[in-house]
């Protein structure tokens, strides 16, 4: 049951905690760290609800222990929006097309959409449909989803902050 | 929190993580991607004294080119070894079997050598490594030994790997740049694992048949080397041979089994199609040619 001192940055912002080694990164962002847009569904890799992005990859919160995040840049749902409120592009997006019923699954498909496209160029559309098939949507509101994601790999330059 | 109460050791060397291993006297287990590991933690299917996390561990890390083939440190991740422009060009069946490894998400953290070492039965990469033929390098406070991937898997998540061992490289052999290969699966949903699939490689010399690997996952206890195949196609001419006798040759040498997905007889009957179904697409990849 050891406990270990753990350094990361979160959304820009340095974080040190000592944390139980049994303790998942998606319950330390969100219960120690106050980052609750981190949201737990399943809390086994299936549902992609607790996605969040750590050194540039989309990774699953629940499937990586808190001190394995020592050292590594995390970016959570709150880290993505603009000072003054602006979106960022794949909320926006999500917005303009409806991509969202009640909102549970929404940050990790944000998360995923937007660790893809702020590398230099947008991937193609295959490429985040393939990626959004990690995410399930319990209301079933793929389609906007789905339309989110075509529009963002078909905008040159879309992802970008 | 989920998990039962563990101790965690990060070492950064292969040796360190062995003497963990050793210490620990069968009560540790090795955390590489945790893509497996941290959902049987969760439901606490797996409850082990001491986690040995391998991620700290530079040495087992790479993919760089040696004597005769390739070596892949096991915890390269999935998605690296995707993007990894050596496989793309020496290695495109592990490119392709690796892209139908769960969903992009988790291939992000999982790893080669995690599911390589794991043995699920149904999984891309083990069947990949025993087509190809693969030997797998282990390392503990006990020496270094080298498996032959064919040689590795004794049943569902079982393997060769002793308590205290770790796998420390996985060697793919070169296939001479006239290589074809060959990769279908059948699952329910894009990221499942998968119903049944097939993985291989034929070498042609003009359109003689000169060196076959062909592995099954999903349909047996371990991936099933299609020995029978193998030996029906080495030396022969693609053009004169029997599909449909092909087909059957393909299963000969599986063991299917019934679940609550699919009999053992309906996993027969599509890995005949799926067989064929592979074939045709190398057949016409050599047209081209």
């Amino acid at each position: 049951m050891s406990q270990h001192p753990i350094r990361l940055t979160i959304n820009g912002r340095p974080h040190e905690a000592n944390v139980e080694a049994r303790l998942t990164l998606s319950d330390f962002l969100r219960s120690k760290a106050g980052y609750t847009g981190v949201h737990v569904g399943c809390e086994h890799g299936v549902c992609g609800a607790c996605t969040i992005v750590v050194d540039g990859r989309a990774v699953r919160a629940c499937l990586m222990l808190a001190v394995q995040a020592d050292g590594t840049r995390i970016t959570t749902v709150e880290g993505l929006a603009a000072a003054d409120g602006t979106l960022h592009p794949v909320q926006q997006a999500l917005r303009d097309e409806h991509g969202l019923q009640c909102g549970f699954c929404t940050p990790g498909i944000v998360m995923t959409l937007a660790a893809l496209t702020d590398g230099p160029e947008p991937p193609s559309a295959d490429t985040l449909l393939e990626a959004l098939s990690g995410h399930l949507c319990r209301c079933t509101g793929y389609q906007g989803i789905r339309r989110a994601a075509i529009k963002l790999a078909k905008k040159p330059g879309a992802g970008r902050p | 929190m989920k998990p039962a109460p563990f101790d965690y050791l990060a070492p950064e060397t292969i040796e360190q993580a062995c003497e963990h291993l050793a210490a620990a006297g069968g009560g540790a287990t090795v955390l590489a991607g945790g893509q497996t590991l941290l959902p049987l933690l969760a439901l606490r299917m797996s409850q082990p004294f001491v986690l040995v996390d391998i991620n700290r561990i530079a040495a087992l890390g790479g993919i760089i080119r040696v004597a005769g083939g390739t070596r892949i440190g096991p915890i390269v991740r999935q998605n690296e070894a995707i993007e990894d422009a050596t496989l793309a060009s020496r290695l495109p069946l592990v490119v392709r079997a690796t892209r139908h490894v769960a969903h992009h998400q988790i291939r992000n953290r999982g790893t080669i050598g995690g599911s390589i070492a794991l043995g699920e039965p149904a999984a891309e990469l083990p069947a990949t490594a025993v087509a190809l033929g693969a030997t797998l390098e282990v390392r503990s406070t006990r020496g270094t030994r080298r498996i032959p991937a064919e040689e590795f898997y004794f049943g569902p998540y079982a393997t060769a790997l002793e308590q205290d061992e770790l796998l420390s490289a996985v060697h793919f052999p070169d296939w001479e740049p006239d290589t074809v290969s060959l990769f279908r699966e059948l699952a329910q949903r894009p990221g499942d694992f998968a119903l049944l699939g097939l993985s291989g490689a034929l070498t042609l010399e003009e359109r003689r048949i000169t060196r076959a690997g062909i592995a099954w996952f999903g349909m047996g206890p371990t991936p099933m080397k299609a020995r029978q195949l193998e030996a029906a196609l080495v030396g022969q001419s693609i053009d004169a041979l029997d599909p449909r006798a092909l087909a059957e040759l393909a299963i000969a040498d599986t063991a299917p089994f019934d679940d609550h997905h699919a009999s053992a007889e309906y996993r027969r009957t599509v890995g005949r199609h799926v067989f064929a179904r592979t074939w045709r697409e190398a057949l016409d990849s050599r047209k081209v040619a």
